[in-house]
């Protein structure tokens, strides 16, 4: 507790976009609540507060810590490091911290590669192709960055984490819900759900609450949205052969996607009982390809032009693979060096 | 999110690792597997590690009760051959010794380790992550219990031919109810299209008619011809099935078979089903003078009454009023016990194979059509004559495999050709004197009597030339080839191209799937080859069971074969149907799967997957259900529920994942793998 009786609260941000922070700055009035109900002592995209005045607090200071982002570099993992053992709840927030999300996907290039998207691209100007130096001996002293990972990690691949809450961003009214209950589980009103469980979600998929009729379901082709001139609305989207990640997504969101005439594009993540989204969403397509022959079931599945994009657009660093072989090879000789 | 490791067990567990004799040890040193489970999985609840020569014997099998006896063993881990061949020795075993069957886990260290390497070491390590998955997974097991369901003392046979009839006869001999369906006005099938048959020369109809009549007045059989199987619920002991009867037209109850509506009717058709298009039937007609049942049926689509409004000639001259214009197709619901397919085959088309002729060339004949010219009861009197009905043919060529072992065709061997060429060549010289030639690839006459067939035939003078025809043509080049058929080959034993000119050429067609196999197939909740043969459970050992409890397969429907074979496999299949039947319930192994309704969205995904037909989908709640008693436990809606909302008992998550982490050593401390050995 602090100076004032409040409980604190914290929110951070690792490799994310910033979306996170926008959901729950649109909570709207309630945000008040979590005013009058924590004292924020670090949130750095909302106030002041240095890294040291964390580090200066008491272990498990911080009663409600919202951790965002995914584990990209040596700043990140610190953070996570540091968080956790200030806090009593950590929370992965978000699809970056609780599956990797889109910067997930740089797990499929090395290192090299990402370098030279950033500082060689095409409208980089980088004539003496500079790269980043972890560590620079200037005449001040040894001055360093946080050192880039060759793999991005979600949170719970680095540190414990007590809570997940997924979306891209999370629902803002699933926060307030969040919020609501931790406040009435501090004021002794509610108790919280197990360690480890996913919380601001349904349990089910977002089928769950699509309100399009669906069938017993075939599909010749997949078609992307945008090449579509005409969407029946009541019809399930994927009997439409838009490739609609509803059926493998956690339900939560209300089914936002769908409703407005595109597809869910999977930020929720995989089901409770779902352990690796993409190959769930895979066998599920593939099951209902028409088709016999093999170069017919081929036709249909070359319909589908962005596998990874499609079916671990979200996931990728928190799925069985992880990342491509020659960045996980990365990797281990990078883990070798350390040691 | 799913934690991935367990890391810690009460669970006491025995492993057991066979030799096989040499199968296994000969390549796996068993000693070290068992040692080193002993030691290194200790922490994962192994108390007690053996090898021994052959675990699926009596004494291999009492080590492993009295160890579950004596030192309170909870789980069992075999490594020995496939769950297919001895997974219910060892979980009977369990039974025994009071531990429930299902917390005994098989792990094939054969089939998927000695077998396939012959490097010693890396196969021995190998059998050690095997193990170690097989541990890891057992301790997600739970006790399950099989579900008994009553059998229903009745059987459905679908198809009459000699195949369905003789399972048919079998089981209301036995003194059980049966329900024959038949989609041909008649029973009899292929066989009572034939004149004699291999290698005994017997006349068909003399051998077949006797049982077709026994069918008829048999008291236990409900005979249903002109008449399809519609739809199939239920599992074994209980299905529900729906037959339509086509109407016949006729009053069966009143119709006495007298023939006279047949005679009178004005419309003459060609009949290209039973006499393969060689001659007529009329619009109300019997295929056969034999047919059972005697009641004919009118053709609608080719009756003039039908077609025009006018005649019903048959109508004012049938003498008992049997004709009944208004008779409509019939629905009618079975309740059965199991089911015996013996849906038969189809001939391949011979207009396929383009550069032998036939339709295009008058003279080039199918092997059905020469049954028919040669049978007694057939369009020509039984006289062997060329296209234009007279003219008797002084050279016949016979070309075997038209269409099978052939890879723009069918790749297989059709079984019977061979002898039916035989027996064409024995009649054609028995009846006419003719010169005979036989087009073949290899003879192949293997059953019982046969190869005395094709001496016999060689020593008649039949000549045999060794190769495949490439072309029939009736485009002549020398002045003795002049209005005939030259049949041009590469003798192969000779070595050299022959031009063969003949006055008559039988093709010696193949035995291809029913065309809707696949369809009939997925009636019944079973597979077919890709070719559309039905799949036996076993190909050597339980060659009449299908993957679906409760149907059974007999004759050509599960693939090529001679009437012997035919009926052994009614007789077999109605063996199995009867022990079901005496059993009064049977036992389902409870490999289930289930639908968590609180996960399940509803999207749909798996409803049209169930081979089995056991998915029912409840609009008002927007759920799916898996009927467990239909469920085979296949696993295809586990893997395509996106939702994860679907399990399988045996089968769950955990007890996949738990196999993997333990197949990848990852619960053991210093993993001894060397590089590559799991690739």
């Amino acid at each position: 507790m602090s100076m004032n009786g409040k409980p604190k609260f914290a929110m951070y941000w690792a490799a994310s976009c910033g979306g996170c922070e926008i959901a729950v700055l649109n909570i709207h009035e309630k945000i008040l609540d979590v005013d009058a109900n924590f004292e924020v002592v670090f949130w750095p995209v909302a106030m002041d507060a240095k890294y040291k005045d964390v580090e200066a607090m008491p272990d498990e200071a911080i009663t409600l810590t919202l951790f965002n982002g995914g584990i990209r570099n040596a700043e990140n993992e610190a953070m996570a490091h540091l968080m956790r053992r200030k806090s009593k709840i950590l929370v992965a927030f978000g699809s970056c911290a609780c599956a990797g999300c889109i910067p997930g996907l740089a797990n499929l290039s090395t290192r090299e590669q990402i370098f030279e998207a950033v500082y060689d691209g095409v409208s980089t100007d980088n004539p003496m192709g500079l790269r980043p130096d972890f560590q620079w001996a200037a005449p001040e002293g040894n001055l360093h960055i946080p050192e880039f990972y060759p793999v991005l990690k979600t949170l719970d691949q680095v540190v414990a984490v007590d809570y997940y809450m997924p979306g891209c961003p999370p629902e803002s009214h699933q926060i307030a819900a969040v919020v609501d209950l931790v406040i009435q589980a501090l004021q002794g009103n509610a108790t919280l759900p197990p360690t480890g469980s996913v919380i601001g979600a349904g349990t089910s998929t977002v089928c769950d609450e699509c309100p399009r009729v669906r069938n017993v379901k075939t599909i010749q082709q997949f078609t992307r949205i945008q090449h579509l001139t005409e969407i029946d609305p009541n019809l399930c989207l994927l009997e439409q052969g838009i490739p609609c990640n509803g059926p493998a997504t956690r339900s939560g969101c209300g089914a936002l996607c769908p409703r407005a005439n595109a597809q869910c594009i999977g930020c929720y993540g995989s089901s409770d009982s779902a352990f690796d989204f993409g190959a769930r969403l895979m066998t599920a397509f593939a099951s209902v390809i028409e088709g016999k022959e093999p170069a017919e079931i081929e036709r249909v599945l070359d319909t589908l032009p962005d596998p990874v994009g499609q079916f671990y657009r979200f996931s990728l660093a928190h799925s069985l693979l992880r990342a491509a072989p020659l960045v996980l090879e990365e990797e281990e000789q990078y883990a070798t060096h350390q040691h | 999110m799913m934690s991935k490791i367990n890391h810690s067990t009460t669970e006491r567990v025995g492993v057991y690792v066979c030799h096989c004799g040499s199968n296994i040890a000969g390549v796996i040193d068993v000693e070290a597997v068992a040692q080193w489970a002993a030691e290194h999985l200790k922490d994962r609840g192994v108390v007690i590690a053996r090898d021994y020569k052959f675990m699926c014997s009596s004494l291999g099998q009492e080590l492993i009760e009295k160890d579950i006896q004596e030192l309170g063993l909870t789980r069992v881990v075999v490594a020995a051959c496939s769950p297919h061949l001895h997974e219910a020795t060892f979980r009977v075993a369990c039974q025994r010794a009071g531990l429930n069957p299902y917390l005994c886990e098989l792990v094939s260290i054969r089939e998927q380790a000695s077998w396939v390497h012959t490097d010693k070491h890396a196969a021995t390590e190998k059998a050690k992550a095997i193990v170690s998955g097989g541990v890891e997974r057992v301790l997600h097991h739970t006790p399950l219990d099989p579900l008994h369901v009553p059998i229903h003392p009745a059987t459905l046979v679908v198809g009459g031919g000699i195949a369905g009839i003789q399972a048919a006869l079998e089981i209301a001999d036995a003194g059980f109810p049966v329900y024959l369906v038949e989609r041909e006005p008649s029973i009899g099938g292929h066989m009572a299209q034939f004149d004699k048959t291999f290698p005994t020369l017997d006349c068909a109809a003399c051998i077949l008619t006797p049982r077709m009549v026994s069918i008829g007045s048999h008291p236990n059989v409900t005979l249903m011809t002109w008449s399809e199987v519609t739809n199939v619920a239920g599992y074994v002991g209980n299905f529900t099935v729906t037959v339509k009867k086509k109407a016949r037209y006729i009053n069966t109850d009143l119709c006495t078979g007298c023939g006279i509506c047949q005679e009178k009717c004005p419309k003459k058709v060609i009949d290209d089903t039973f006499e393969a298009g060689l001659g007529y039937r009329k619009a109300v007609y019997t295929p056969f003078p034999q047919a059972v049942p005697k009641y004919p049926v009118i053709d609608h689509v080719n009756c003039t009454y039908f077609q025009k409004g006018t005649c019903r000639a048959c109508e004012k001259l049938c003498p008992t009023d049997a004709i009944d214009f208004n008779q409509e197709d019939e629905i009618v619901t079975l309740q059965v016990g199991n089911i015996v397919l013996a849906t038969g085959y189809d001939l391949f088309d011979a207009r396929r194979v383009a550069q032998y002729g036939y339709a295009r060339l008058a003279n080039v004949f199918t092997s059905i059509e020469f049954e028919r010219l040669s049978n007694a009861a057939g369009p020509t009197n039984g006289n062997i004559v060329l296209r234009d009905g007279v003219t008797v043919p002084k050279t016949v060529g016979i070309i075997h495999c038209t269409g099978s072992r052939d890879r723009n065709f069918n790749n297989y061997c059709s079984a019977i050709c061979c002898m039916q060429s035989l027996k064409f060549a024995h009649l054609v010289k028995e009846r006419t004197g003719a010169t005979v030639y036989n087009f073949y690839i290899d003879i192949r006459t293997t059953a019982k009597a046969y190869d005395e067939f094709y001496q016999r035939v060689l020593e008649e003078g039949a000549i045999f030339v060794r190769g495949r025809v490439a072309e029939v043509t009736d485009a002549s080049r020398m002045p003795n080839e002049e209005g005939k058929l030259i049949i041009q080959v590469e003798d192969t034993l000779a070595g050299l191209q022959r031009r063969i000119p003949v006055d008559m050429v039988i093709l010696s067609v193949g035995l291809e799937p029913r065309r809707d196999s696949h369809e009939v197939a997925k009636l019944f909740g079973i597979s077919c080859s890709s070719d559309g043969w039905i799949i036996e459970k076993h190909p050597k050992l339980d060659p009449v069971a299908t993957m679906t409890e409760g149907v059974f397969v007999a004759g050509c429907a599960q693939g090529p074969k001679d009437i012997p074979n035919s009926v052994a496999q009614g007789a077999a299949a109605a063996a199995r149907v009867l022990g079901r039947i005496q059993q009064k319930e049977i036992a389902l192994e409870p490999v289930r799967a289930s639908v968590d309704e609180s996960k399940c969205s509803g999207c749909r995904i798996c409803n049209g997957l169930c081979p089995f037909n056991a998915i029912i989908f409840h609009e008002d709640r927007m759920v799916t259900e898996v009927n467990p008693a239909l469920c085979q436990g296949c696993g295809t809606c586990v893997a395509a529920c996106p939702a994860g909302a679907i399990s399988g008992t045996v089968f769950s998550n955990e007890q996949i994942f738990a196999q993997m982490e333990g197949l990848l050593l990852h619960n053991i401390e210093h993993p001894p793998l060397t590089e590559g050995v799991l690739a």
